[in-house]
Parts: C-alpha cells; sequence; structure tokens
C-alpha cells in the first residue's frame, strides 16, 4: 500500500490542494477568496495595541475602584507575568476581546507588556540552544 | 463568567505561577487535524495543565475588511489548547495545538509567523488532512518538522515513502512519535529545535 501523494499548492487563488476534510459548506471553497471571508475580533475595530498570544502580561498596580470587574480580574491574575493566551483562558474570554482590555489597561499605565521574541530571518542561535537545554531538563 | 466575584476566578496554583524575572516569551505551532494527537502532546511536555485559548472567527461578506455593517454574518469560536515550559528564569515557551483544518488560524497574523517554528502532526490514516497545512507553512516560510503519531491501527510507512507522498526535501525531519508520552514529545520538539539550529547557521553562512 503506498500513501495518498501531496500535490503542492499551485499560486495564486486559494484552494486546497487535496481532497479537503468535510467542511460546513463546499460553496466557500468555489469562491475565488475564501480567505478574505473571515474576520477577526469583535466589533468596533479602534486602536489596538500589538499583543501577541505570548505577550506577557505584569500588573504596575492594585486594581483601582475604578476598575470594571473585568480589569480588576484581569490585574489580580497578573500580579506574576502571565501570558495573554493564559490571561484569555482563566477569563474564558476570546482573544480579541482581552486585547482590547489590555489596550486600555497599557494606556493607563495599570499594566507592563513584555514583548515575546518572535522569529527572526536569521534565527538567535543563543535564544535556540536556550530553549534546546531547557527542553533538555524536561 | 460572573465578574462581580473577580475573587473567585480561578487563576494559576501557586506552582503554576511564573517568576517576576520572566521576561519573554517564544511559541512553538503543533498542527495537525482532528484527533491527531495535538492536545495530547501539549499536555505531554507541558508544566502546567493545558489550557484553552478562544477566538472568535466572524464569516462575513466578500471583499469587505471593515465597517462590513450588518450583512449577514455568523459567529464561530475557535479554540486551541496550549502548555508551557519554562526554559530559564527569564525565558518561557508556550506550545500551541492548532487545528489545522480550520483556515483561520493561518488568518491570525502573527500566530505562525512570530513562532520559532512548528510540528505538523500527522496520521498515517488520515495522511491527506495536512497536506494543505504544509503548504500553508511554506507559503508563509514557518520552518517545520512532520511528526508521525504511530496509532496502532494506522498503517506504517518507511520514511522515504512518506517523504516522496508529502512531497518534502531530504532536510525536513521527518519521525514518528507516540504523543502520549513526554520524552517521544520532547523528542519532537529537540529535532525541530536542532533543524531551526542547522537553518540558522547556514543562514549565517550565507
Ligand atoms: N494509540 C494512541 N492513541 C493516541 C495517541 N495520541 C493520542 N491518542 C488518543 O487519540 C485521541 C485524540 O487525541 P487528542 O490529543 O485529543 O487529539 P487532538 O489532535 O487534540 O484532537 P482535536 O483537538 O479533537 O482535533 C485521544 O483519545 C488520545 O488518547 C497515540 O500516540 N497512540
Ligand atoms: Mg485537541
Amino acid at each position: 500500500m503506498t500513501p495518498p501523494r501531496r500535490q503542492r499548492r499551485s499560486p495564486g487563488p486559494d484552494r486546497p490542494a487535496a481532497p479537503a476534510p468535510p467542511r460546513a459548506t463546499a460553496k466557500e471553497d468555489e469562491l475565488p477568496n475564501p480567505e478574505r471571508l473571515f474576520v477577526i475580533g469583535g466589533e468596533g475595530g479602534g486602536e489596538r495595541a500589538d499583543i501577541d498570544l505570548v505577550t506577557l502580561i505584569v500588573a504596575r498596580a492594585d486594581p483601582p475602584v475604578s476598575a470594571t470587574p473585568e480589569e480588576a480580574a484581569l490585574l489580580r491574575l497578573c500580579a506574576a507575568p502571565l501570558s495573554v493566551a493564559e490571561l484569555s483562558a482563566y477569563l474564558s474570554l476570546p482573544f480579541s476581546v482581552v486585547t482590547v482590555l489590555l489596550t486600555d489597561l497599557l494606556a493607563k499605565e495599570l499594566v507592563q507588556a513584555r514583548a515575546p521574541i518572535v522569529r527572526q530571518k536569521v534565527a538567535d542561535r543563543n535564544l535556540l540552544e536556550a530553549v534546546m537545554h531547557g527542553l533538555q531538563k524536561l | 463568567m460572573d465578574f462581580k466575584n473577580s475573587d473567585t476566578i480561578p487563576g494559576p496554583r501557586t506552582e503554576d505561577r511564573l517568576p517576576h524575572t520572566a521576561e519573554a516569551a517564544v511559541k512553538i505551532v503543533i498542527v495537525g487535524g482532528f484527533g491527531v494527537g495535538k492536545t495530547t502532546m501539549v499536555g505531554s511536555v507541558s508544566e502546567i495543565r493545558p489550557l484553552t485559548t478562544e477566538e472568535t472567527m466572524t464569516q462575513a461578506g466578500i471583499g469587505v475588511d471593515d465597517n462590513y455593517g450588518s450583512a449577514s454574518k455568523t459567529a464561530t469560536t475557535v479554540a486551541m489548547d496550549f502548555g508551557r515550559i519554562t526554559i530559564t528564569d527569564e525565558l518561557v515557551l508556550y506550545l500551541f495545538g492548532t487545528p489545522g483544518q480550520e483556515r483561520f488560524w493561518f488568518l491570525w497574523n502573527g500566530l505562525f509567523e512570530g513562532a520559532l517554528g512548528a510540528v505538523v502532526l500527522v496520521d498515517t490514516r488520515r495522511l491527506e488532512v495536512s497536506f494543505d497545512v504544509m503548504g500553508r507553512l511554506e507559503e508563509r516560510g514557518v520552518p517545520f518538522v512532520v511528526a508521525v503519531n504511530t496509532f496502532p491501527d494506522a498503517p506504517r510507512y518507511p520514511v522515504a515513502e512518506l517523504r516522496t507522498a508529502l512531497d518534502l526535501p531530504e532536510e525536513i525531519p521527518i519521525l514518528d512519535c507516540d504523543v502520549r508520552r513526554r520524552a517521544s514529545s520532547r523528542d519532537v520538539l529537540m529535532t525541530l529545535m536542532r533543524f531551526l539550529h542547522a537553518l540558522a547557521m547556514k543562514g549565517a553562512l550565507t
């Protein structure tokens, strides 16, 4: 028995290269550019701080009396550094909603954000070696 | 959630708190089809019980980036499990188990691009569900390794045959694993890291 073979995606319109897993509708695949069908996040837009799932958030102050219940809960959670993903999980709020809350808290200087290290064109070898070292200890 | 009683929101257990010295985080994405073992893999290496983050996906009209108004649209919640490994007092690694069949994840700018790399987890009973994912990672220039989660009733193929089927170049590691075992999951991550390291060495030479 031989495994099924992958056909490389041809450039251009986004199409699944292989028989795709069952999807809700077959119709969306017929559209020229299905990627445009999806919009992340809630309503309203507005300025959002540049926040990643693994940006580490640390509270800079106790919740002020003016804080909303959501803000107070968030500030209590990140008394020690916590990633945005963890905040989203513990608060049971979607990532985009947490982002909105954090944008506001950052503007009020109630939290500090520690930016993640993202992949560079030429990766930092020291960083990679540190991660390998950490994994070896597991 | 009742935020009025926010004192009662369960946060991280004391032993799950990161030290104040934690300065930065990196992430690795584990991507694969339904039931291929993503959550099991995250759980087997994570120091915290895997958590779930979610995002709201809105299906809007064609050709609309914002202000899509009230045209028929449906909101769906998509969820992703993740775990954490503390690397040093300053550095934390997060692992995200991302359902590859949801194109939505590939629209989340920075989820894949910002990751150090990805593990494509495949089940040889349904190899084709990972084809699309690999194409998307290639397009975005996200380095990845392929880990075959070996289910007992799954067909076993020699690596060379899999490589041909997946149309992957020689340098991309393909390895077997049992994601239920911590050592095996760790080996997959180490293989990815060694691959990334080799790429970095090559980049430094050119
Ligand atoms: N025999 C065997 N079973 C496994 C292995 N890995 C996972 N399983 C089982 O397969 C099932 C699916 O594993 P999950 O880790 O939930 O898979 P997943 O990719 O997170 O699934 P979804 O999130 O539903 O897409 C679970 O019942 C696991 O216990 C494996 O290596 N061998
Ligand atoms: Mg899962």
